[in-house]
């Protein structure tokens, strides 16, 4: 049973148009995700994104090309190519060779360079605006979203206004997680003691997600959050209203919401205590606790505070 | 179309022999060369492999403490309200512990030149005392981190401690781990005498007490010396 | 008495692992009673467990790691499917302790006790033939190595029905992997599988570095080695320089769960960033230990499949050393989102970037060598076909993830595991598959059937892509790696289309089971009498298949690159072979029991440590260093191979190259 070389080549031909066709359905299916951004910093990421694929594709489309080209061409059933059994070494070609990758990676370099500044999270976004300050605390497993200057708080669940900069600070009181929405652009770490800075901006009345990119324990799956941007007056109504109704964020109800759960629906506090967040941060609020230790009868084994199910 | 002027394998060696990028290797002569494994005598004695190996593997180890290292820079100030590292330095005795280690260096050198001059006596002789030597800094240093804890000093402490108490500890650990291989290298010095591969063994064991050496010179420096003056 | 361990450490509440573990003991059982019945424990003991031997050492290697991959295979069906069924207000099969478990092991499985021991394994069994010489340089040393990672396997398969398994991801990151986060056994089974496997690999770099600079027959310098050689150095070098990295990094956090210490905890000074570049620092050299090697396997098959010399040697060479150093300068280009600033940010991705011109002209150079060649298209050769079109496409999104502000968009998103199962399924494992082909001959004596060799090709390049490149969309859609559960039913025909490949692929893994299976059944029709099958190019396949166990009955004296092929074309010129050698007695070195003693103690000490179970792990340590002591106490460590026996093997092979002279002969003259 041994296939001619033809057929073997041919067989590859199908293959690849079989997969352009998927890569133009992608395309179609881009929307809602990184691609499809609502603000300028995941616009300027995802434009970064396509720039370097397409820079990569001018190189390895005509690499595979030349590689299946190649080995048809020279396939040993071919006997009207000359056959050079002792040809290994041709100085033009390793030029050739060198410098295309290095040439690319110079101007990729470039694009590393440049890009790796503009879109340094720390950096605020010019704006005539002044930016909103939220502060994003990540627990197991559900994010509170405090805002400092509406003295309001809600967890999973973030509302922003449009056209208007937001700045991120963010902790964990826990375990790692990133802060991600994937339609407003850059995600970053969420650490116990520390404090990470973001800014994002939405441009567009959107609803949305964001999650954690980084695994926390079991309830990870369902640390999901709702974003909604909003224009700015609807947004002062809504903070306005939020503030006064509701329980208040003191410490009790912080402590309340440290210990795990998963799955949390959204829920808004009408009040904050105003150094809760540096108090998380610098940890004299102890980070949350974590499953229950080993023994008898899960001997050796987590028992999460969830049970299993 | 295959060069037909020339046999096949004559136009190999001739492109061997012409080969523009030959990096200085030269044509082997038609006696044996014995060879040391470098460029194209053949493969080295058994001596020489077994010092090659044990130095590469001395060169991973030194990668390890390096780590340890970097741990106790990265920590060195996470000392969570707790004690700082001048507060830990005792300068007499790191002094002592110093003393004991570089002189057992020197007594493990006179011990294998012992071994070269095939003298069984002195190379137990002076094994011993750079075991014993080598078991003073072990005792001192164990004195010490119970001194330590006596005052709550834990590596449980802070990130500081325990980054101190591991890299000293990790050091202190090799110590007693060759301490051991000491032992047993008396004993078959012992028993079998200067066979070839007890004295491989012996070349080994030279490589790491010296190492080991080595490194409480930068442990006493970057631990102790540094933390003592700031 | 018993430490943390009770009779519930046993999941009896939890059918999945309970019969698995049941189902995996039947059939261990049914192994063992199988080998009593039939008498060959000798057999075994005497030629495979006390053996020594780079050949049998290797063929162990790669048997352990075909099994781990199968089984992390199993733990990859699980998580693509569990994916599929649980969207919206389903919840799959897998709970997530449960899930959390099984995607760790799949990562931590598939790299150390998949990828690594077959690379190593091809490392052991050819690098010495390549070399010209008899074995390495410890080879006791090394059947320590294979015993020592035999025994991390079993920890881990151990933790499938005695306690439980790490729920953090293949690297535990801290603060969720201290025993605050992880109070159960899991992540301290994780720990020190991974470490006994690590010094067994260290020992293995370590022998591979001595053996490669100090072992070469003679005549062969540095620039005459093969290239699958030079990849192996480079891959020695880098797992000496890095594996302490990762036993350090692993002991720092055992002192941090077992004895409360602080160097990555939450509180009290700990810095969990710490363990993020440490790890990383190893975790990023690790992939290219695998990847060199693999390049190295393609480079054989290219220029042996073309008929022609590898092109640009010297490139190719220094492309490999270039790719090793870099390798070591790019790690936090996994943590880009850690917030290290704009500047290191750019400097490790240029870095990272910078490691695609060694890949690139790697590329070009294998494309090179097919210019002017004739290419046959056997099983070895269309894997890596698959692999240029895989692979660069898996390179091209690594590039894409080298450069930070596009990192922000898809770290650690599904986009992120397509590009690194793109670069290691279709970099590492299509050249283990190729070279699995292509040595199999040298290893056995018989040929793989290369019908069902190619069945098992396209189902597996068909299979890899239909998984895999819905993923890639999910990444871009934003879906998030690790998730026991799907809120999003927009991504539900991407996870569906996963599956389907999944299925593609287990056909493809059942292929390759038949071949095995036809082969070995059709062994004599596939024998391969000459030891040279595929008119190869390096000195293995101056060996008889199965290679002798003492490889060379003379050392060869080498006069080119590619020694093999000036002594092949030189006496196909002639006509004849060269002159019978002198032949003398050969020393080898004797078998011995220490690598799998150490193993079984390494395994006590590592069970008993987890369930911190300390007399037992004192015992454990303390019967290894009785076993060290006795085994340096010995006497004879070689034995004399009488100058008969190495002749008669050697005529045995030189009638049969004869012959195969004889035939080409013929068949030149009727042209």
């Amino acid at each position: 049973m041994c296939p001619s070389p033809t057929r073997e080549i041919r067989r590859t031909r199908p293959g690849r148009a079989a997969l352009l066709a998927a890569l133009v359905s992608m395309t179609s299916a881009c929307s809602g995700g990184v691609l499809d951004p609502a603000g300028p910093v995941g616009a300027a990421d995802s434009n970064i994104l396509i720039v370097a694929t397409v820079i990569m594709l001018a190189i390895i489309v005509p690499t595979i090309l030349l590689a299946f080209w190649m080995a048809w061409r020279y396939r040993a059933s071919n006997t009207r190519v000359e056959y050079l059994p002792y040809w290994s070494y041709s100085g033009r070609i390793e030029a050739v060779v060198w410098s295309i990758p290095i040439l690319t990676i110079m101007f990729l370099g470039g694009v590393i360079w440049i890009g790796s500044y503009r879109l340094d999270p720390f950096r605020p976004l010019p704006s005539a605006q002044p930016p909103l300050e939220v502060q994003v605390v990540s627990l197991d497993w559900k994010w509170l979203f405090i805002y400092p200057d509406q003295h309001i708080a809600t967890v999973n669940q973030l509302v922003v206004p449009v056209g208007r900069p937001v700045h991120f600070s963010i902790t964990s009181a826990s375990v790692f997680n990133q802060f991600f929405i994937p339609r407003l652009g850059s995600m970053i770490m969420a650490m116990p003691g520390m404090v990470s800075q973001l800014h994002l901006q939405a441009d567009k009345v959107v609803t949305t997600f964001g999650q954690s990119a980084q695994f926390s324990g079991d309830g990870f799956a369902d640390m999901t959050f709702t974003v909604s941007s909003v224009p700015e007056a609807q947004f002062a109504t809504w903070a306005q209203g939020a503030a006064g109704a509701g329980p208040m964020l003191d410490e009790a109800a912080y402590l309340k919401l440290l210990q795990p759960s998963r799955n949390v629906p959204p829920q808004a506090f009408g009040g904050v205590d105003p150094t809760l967040f540096e108090a998380i941060a610098t940890q004299k609020i102890a980070p949350g606790p974590g499953p229950e230790p080993a023994r008898p009868p899960h001997s050796g084994r987590e028992v999460s505070a969830l049970g299993s199910r | 179309m295959i060069d037909t002027s020339l046999p096949a394998a004559r136009e190999v060696a001739r492109r061997a022999h012409e080969d523009p990028y030959r990096l200085g290797h030269r044509d082997h002569g038609a006696g044996p060369v014995e060879g040391a494994g470098h460029g194209e005598t053949g493969p080295a004695r058994k001596r020489i492999i077994v010092g090659y190996g044990f130095w590469i593997f001395l060169l991973s180890d030194i990668v390890m403490f390096a780590c340890f290292f970097a741990a106790f820079a990265v920590e060195r100030n996470a000392t969570a309200g707790g004690p700082v590292m001048s507060e830990l330095v005792e300068m007499p005795r790191v002094g002592w512990e110093t003393a004991a280690l570089l002189l057992s260096s020197y007594t493990c050198g006179l011990s294998f030149a012992a071994t070269n001059a095939r003298s069984k006596l002195w190379t137990q002789v002076f094994l011993i005392i750079t075991g014993l030597l080598g078991l003073a800094f072990v005792l001192m240093e164990l004195s010490e981190f119970i001194g330590l804890a006596s005052r709550g000093i834990t590596p449980q402490r802070s990130g500081f401690l325990s980054a101190f108490f591991g890299l000293v500890g990790l050091h202190g650990l090799h110590v007693t781990l060759a301490g051991v291989w000491l032992a047993t290298m008396l004993a078959q010095v012992q028993v079998k005498g200067f066979r070839p591969e007890i004295v491989h063994r012996l070349i080994c064991f030279n490589l790491f007490w010296h190492a080991l050496d080595i490194v409480w010179i930068g442990i006493f420096t970057i631990v102790y010396l540094i933390g003592a003056i700031t | 008495m018993f430490g943390k361990l009770t009779w519930s450490a046993i999941p009896w509440e939890q059918p999945i692992p309970l019969i698995t573990s049941l189902v995996v003991v039947l059939i261990l059982l049914g192994v063992l009673a199988l080998v009593t019945v039939k008498r060959w424990w000798p057999y075994l003991w005497r030629e495979w467990i006390t053996s020594v031997d780079h050949k049998r050492i290797g063929v162990m290697y790669c048997l352990l790691g075909v099994v781990m991959l199968i089984r992390g295979f199993a733990d990859a069906i699980m998580m693509r499917s569990q994916q599929a069924l649980a969207i919206g207000t389903s919840q799959g099969y897998l709970p997530p302790e449960h899930y959390d478990q099984v995607f760790s092991a799949h990562g931590t499985i598939m790299i150390f006790f998949g990828a690594m021991p077959l690379v190593i394994g091809f490392m052991n069994f050819l690098t010495p033939l390549q070399l010209g010489v008899r074995d390495v340089a410890f080879p006791t040393l090394n059947s320590v190595s294979f015993w020592l990672t035999a025994s991390g396997a079993l920890l881990v398969n151990i933790s499938l029905f005695v306690g439980e398994f790490a729920r953090t991801g293949w690297l535990p990151y801290p603060p969720l992997s201290e025993s605050t986060y992880s109070p159960g056994v899991g992540v301290d089974y994780y720990l020190w599988a991974v470490q006994i496997s690590g010094i067994g690999t260290l020992m293995t770099g370590i022998n591979f570095v001595t053996t490669i600079l100090k072992m070469r027959c003679p005549g062969m310098s540095y620039m005459r080695m093969p290239m699958f050689t030079w990849t192996a150095f480079a891959a020695s070098l880098l797992i000496v320089a890095v594996f302490p990295i990762l036993t350090a990094t692993l002991a720092m956090l055992s002192l941090d769960r077992f004895f409360g210490w602080h160097f990555f905890t939450n509180d009290l000074g700990g810095n969990p960033m710490m363990f993020v570049n440490l790890i990383w620092a190893w975790g990023h050299p690790e992939v290219y230990i695998l990847v060199l090697p693999a390049f190295g396997i393609f480079s054989e098959v290219f220029s042996t499949f073309s008929g022609k010399p590898l092109f640009g040697y010297r490139s190719m060479v220094m492309a490999t050393l270039f790719i090793c150093v870099v390798s070591m300068m790019v790690w936090l280009h996994h943590f880009f989102t850690m917030g290290a600033g704009p500047a290191v940010n750019a400097f490790f991705g240029i870095a990272s970037s910078v490691i695609a011109v060694g890949t690139g002209v790697k590329i070009y150079n294998w494309i090179f060598t097919m210019y002017g060649g004739r290419v046959r298209f056997s099983v070895p050769m269309l894997w890596s076909l698959g692999f240029i079109f895989t692979f660069v496409i898996g390179g091209m999104t690594g590039v894409m993830l080298a450069v930070p502000p596009a990192d922000f968009l898809v770290h650690n998103s599904m986009f992120l595991v397509a590009h690194f199962h793109n670069v290691i399924v279709g970099g590492v494992v299509f050249a283990l598959m190729a070279g699995i082909d292509f040595w199999f001959p040298k290893a056995f004596g018989f040929r793989l059937h290369e019908g069902w060799g190619k069945t098992a090709f396209w189902f597996a390049f068909v299979g890899f892509w239909v998984t895999f490149a819905p993923l890639y969309v999910l990444g871009l859609l934003g879906m998030t790696r690790r998730l026991q559960h799907i809120n999003f039913p927009q991504w539900t025909p991407w996870l569906y289309m996963s599956v389907v490949g999944v299925g593609i692929l287990i056909l493809g893994v059942i292929s390759q089971v038949v071949q095995l299976v036809v082969s070995i059944r059709d062994r004599e029709k596939l024998r391969d009498v000459t030891g040279d099958p595929w008119d190869g190019r390096s000195l293995e396949w101056a060996t008889p298949s199965p290679a002798p166990f003492f490889n060379f009955a003379v050392m060869p004296n080498v006069e080119g690159e590619e020694a093999y092929w000036g002594i092949k074309l030189r006496a196909i010129e002639t006509q004849r072979l060269g002159p019978e050698p002198q032949y003398e007695p050969i020393e080898m070195p004797v078998n011995s029991v220490v690598g799998f003693y150490t193993a079984v103690f390494a395994t006590v000490t590592g069970f008993s440590l987890i369930w911190q179970i300390w007399w037992l792990a004192a015992v454990g340590l303390v019967g290894a260093f009785i076993g060290f002591v006795v085994f340096a106490w010995r006497d004879v460590h070689e034995y004399h191979v009488p100058a008969d026996e190495v002749a008669r093997v050697d005529r045995a092979r030189r009638a049969a190259r004869l012959a195969l002279l004889e035939r080409i002969a013929e068949r030149e003259a009727s042209t």
